[in-house]
């Protein structure tokens, strides 16, 4: 500690007792000024054992709520980031539906500044597409990409006019950046609060349909193969959507896609509870859909993992499910959650891909490494002990969770961002 | 996967509310109808009040209007002798800051015995169940069930032909949006009964066709083709401007229950509508008033049935 109390330059880290993927053997690595130095070093500046989890590369996720600035009941940079970390996140793409809504380079700038001091998971803005997210009148994306921003969106909306989004593609293309999608068809969604079909119908609630999805993703593949631009779809939950992708992929259309555990492990059978808890946008599909997004992660139509972390306060995840708002929280269990249930049929070395180097490509960053001379974005894991879900610990503001209760493997016990510790359990 | 439970409503075998006929056993809903004959004698009584819920308090909580339901469940109480409070409120008012469970411990706090919940969400007496831990009657949830109305539908039934066994009801109108619908396509077919639901298509969901013994037609033709009892559902006129309906005058034409209909029915099939009526258009007026119609005759089982019920789920003794 003695080196990073004393504010010189010479920041040092090592951490012992860590495997490296598809490897046995206990190793050290160390760390100097946010750079990885080295393996199996002599140890230098603070030592950190590691118990023998496994290191990789700290996860990076391409699509969070962080709610600030104006929704700061909610979560906030402080909460948001500190619940990335302990998810074992190095950095975290934040999404601009806010209010207000990020779509000036002051707002982007003084969001990351803030986030900077704050020594937990990067932070990463994504920017609203068009300004204040109006669908209309396109933001300046220029400046914006200027000040910081790494994605443009206009999700918590979605796009409907299908020529601002060409446009919007266009010009983001022109400027090297990558356009996400919130891709639902507003006029077919209509009031639909959940997947429609038996369920809904037995429920009573309204439903949305699942050609919402794929009709919007339809238009948006014909967009990226007009303009030849660069188009990433968020959070697929249905099987047909994935075939569309898969298609399109297939003709060499530069789109790339993310799903979301909750997507994964969850069905429209949630709602019989009438627990908005399960309220989500786009909805928990049907076990035929989810089976579907498994098989894209394995065969790589899936570019990667996101949580969609969308916290919201307990009273209004309290309220009746026409009522209470979209979204659900879990990215510090995202890895124990995909590592329990999925961990056998993913593999390791894929599941770390679709939270690592998979998110980075989306964004057109360099895979992260644990080669000497990459960024000391680390993450370490214990692959091996049971622990029970308790959302009273989160670090969110979000403490309640579906999961609560259940034992999961795969607990993140230290995260390290740019060289400093950033979470340790 | 690992939804929460969401109502203790399966402890031990008896269950502990009324919000749909998921935890009802058939034997147990007989048992249910069955009371309801000897309520109905109580009514017909010249002292229409007998102590059983005597010292018990029970909470009205509706969050949309009704004045018909809620009158028949607070006289069902108070001819049992329980205490009865209102709690009205329009559901929007809640959304200004308080929650529902908040408004619910809130209630719970008054020490009430059981709530009759009236909600515009489906599955919101759902939520009072858990939030309260106390009895809860669901007196209609958004779209998804209104049980008490399907038992005096079944009930009606029942005392016109002896039992559901082998009956055919049809339901007719806007069934997407009714809870009327739902609640008799689960209950009836408990009882022995087929079910067809229709309406046009825009307001006919598919996913419906899942239910055990329900079946779906846009034909009222077809659906009341040997029908021992025809439903005529009332037809908000909010859904003309949702865009389900081109016109009322289309959809009078060819799905109003009337007497050209009605002889497809079974020779003395009897006429339900939950009510309130909109006369010549999803019902005729001279099939309404007619020797068929049971209409005012549901309203008088209403609470005979509220009272079997409140007594089930308070008393328990069957």
């Amino acid at each position: 500690m003695d080196a990073c109390i004393q504010g010189t330059e010479m920041k040092q880290l090592t951490i012992t007792n860590i495997k490296r993927p598809g490897s046995d053997g206990l190793e050290s690595v160390t760390v100097e000024n946010g750079v990885i130095t080295g393996w199996n070093l002599p140890h230098q500046g603070d030592v950190i054992d590691g118990r023998g989890g496994t290191v990789a590369p700290a996860f990076i996720e391409p699509h969070a709520h962080l709610r600030e600035p104006g929704q700061t009941q909610k979560e906030d940079l402080a909460s948001g980031l500190a619940a990335a970390a302990a998810g074992g996140y190095g950095t975290v793409v934040s999404m601009p539906n806010t209010s207000p809504v990020v779509d000036d380079p002051a707002t982007v700038r003084a969001l990351i500044e803030k986030a900077d001091g704050l020594g937990l998971a990067r932070l990463r803005p994504a920017a609203a597409l068009t300004r204040g997210q109006n669908g209309e009148h396109l933001a300046e994306l220029a400046y914006l990409r200027e000040a910081g921003a790494v994605m443009f969106t206009d999700d918590g909306r979605t796009s409907e006019d299908a020529r601002v989004l060409r446009l919007g593609l266009e010009y983001a293309h022109s400027l090297g950046m990558v356009v996400s999608v919130h891709a639902e068809d507003a006029s077919l969604r209509a009031g639909g609060v959940m997947n429609e079909g038996p369920v809904s119908e037995a429920l009573g609630l309204p439903g949305n349909p699942a050609a919402a999805e794929a009709a919007r993703v339809a238009r948006d593949l014909e967009i990226v193969a007009q303009t030849g631009a660069r188009l990433h779809v968020q959070h697929l939950s249905t099987a047909r959507a994935l075939e569309l992708v898969r298609g399109a992929k297939a003709r060499g259309l530069p789109v790339t896609c993310e799903v979301c555990p909750h997507h994964l492990l969850l069905t429209d059978e949630a709602l019989r509870s009438f627990d908005a808890l399960y309220k989500v946008a786009p909805p928990l599909r049907t076990q035929k859909d989810a089976d579907a997004l498994l098989s894209g992660l394995l065969d790589g139509t899936v570019d990667c993992l996101a949580t969609d972390h969308a916290p919201h306060t307990r009273a209004e995840k309290e309220r009746d499910l026409l009522e209470a708002p979209f979204g659900i929280a879990y990215i510090e269990i995202a890895f124990p959650l995909m590592w329990t249930h999925f961990g056998e049929r993913l593999g390791l070395g894929r599941l770390l891909d679709l939270m690592t180097a998979a998110p980075a490509h989306v964004l057109g960053w360099p895979a992260p490494t644990l080669e000497p001379g990459s960024p000391a974005d680390l993450v370490v894991l214990d692959l091996d002990t049971g622990r029970e879900v308790n959302p009273a610990g989160f670090l969110s503001k979000a403490k309640f969770s579906p999961w609560a209760g259940e034992t999961l493997r795969g607990w993140p016990t230290l995260t390290v961002v740019g060289g400093r510790v950033a979470f340790r359990r | 996967m690992t939804a929460p439970a969401t109502t203790p409503a399966t402890t031990g075998t008896r269950p502990r509310h009324l919000l749909d006929f998921a935890d009802w056993t058939p034997e147990r809903l007989t048992a249910l109808l069955d009371n309801a004959d000897t309520m109905n004698q109580v009514l017909d009584r010249p002292v229409r009040k007998v102590p059983a819920l005597q010292g018990l308090t029970v909470c009205t909580a509706f969050f949309e209007n009704s004045t018909r339901t809620r009158v028949s469940f607070e006289l069902a109480a108070r001819r049992m002798s329980a205490d009865v409070v209102s709690f009205a409120a329009g559901a929007s008012s809640l959304n200004k800051g308080e929650s529902l469970g908040d408004t619910v411990e809130v209630l719970t706090a008054y020490k009430v015995d059981a709530f009759v919940v009236r909600h515009p969400a489906s599955g919101a007496a759902h939520l009072v169940a858990r939030y309260s831990g106390k009895p809860v009657i669901n007196a209609g949830d958004g779209r998804r069930a209104h049980p008490t109305q399907a038992l005096l539908d079944a009930y009606t039934i029942r005392q016109e032909f002896g039992s559901l066994s082998g009956k055919t009801v049809a339901i007719v109108g806007d069934i997407r949006h009714s809870r009327v619908a739902r609640s008799n396509a689960e209950l009836l077919p408990k009882l022995g009964a087929r079910v067809r639901l229709c309406g046009p298509a825009t307001l006919l969901p598919a996913g419906l066709a899942a239910l055990p013994g329900v079946t779906l037609t846009t034909d009222p033709r077809e659906a009341v083709r040997g029908a021992h009892a025809v439903m005529a559902l009332r037809l908000q006129q909010e859904r003309m401007s949702g865009g389900y309906l081109a016109s009322l005058a289309e959809y009078a034409d060819h799905y109003q229950v009337n007497g050209r209909l009605l002889r497809e029915a079974e020779p003395g099939a009897i006429v339900l509508h939950p009510g309130p009526m909109n006369r010549d258009l999803e019902i005729s007026s001279d099939v309404a008033d007619g020797e068929r119609s049971r209409i005012l005759r549901q309203v008088e089982h209403g609470q005979a049935v509220r009272m079997s019920v409140l007594y089930h789920l308070l008393v328990g003794r069957e």
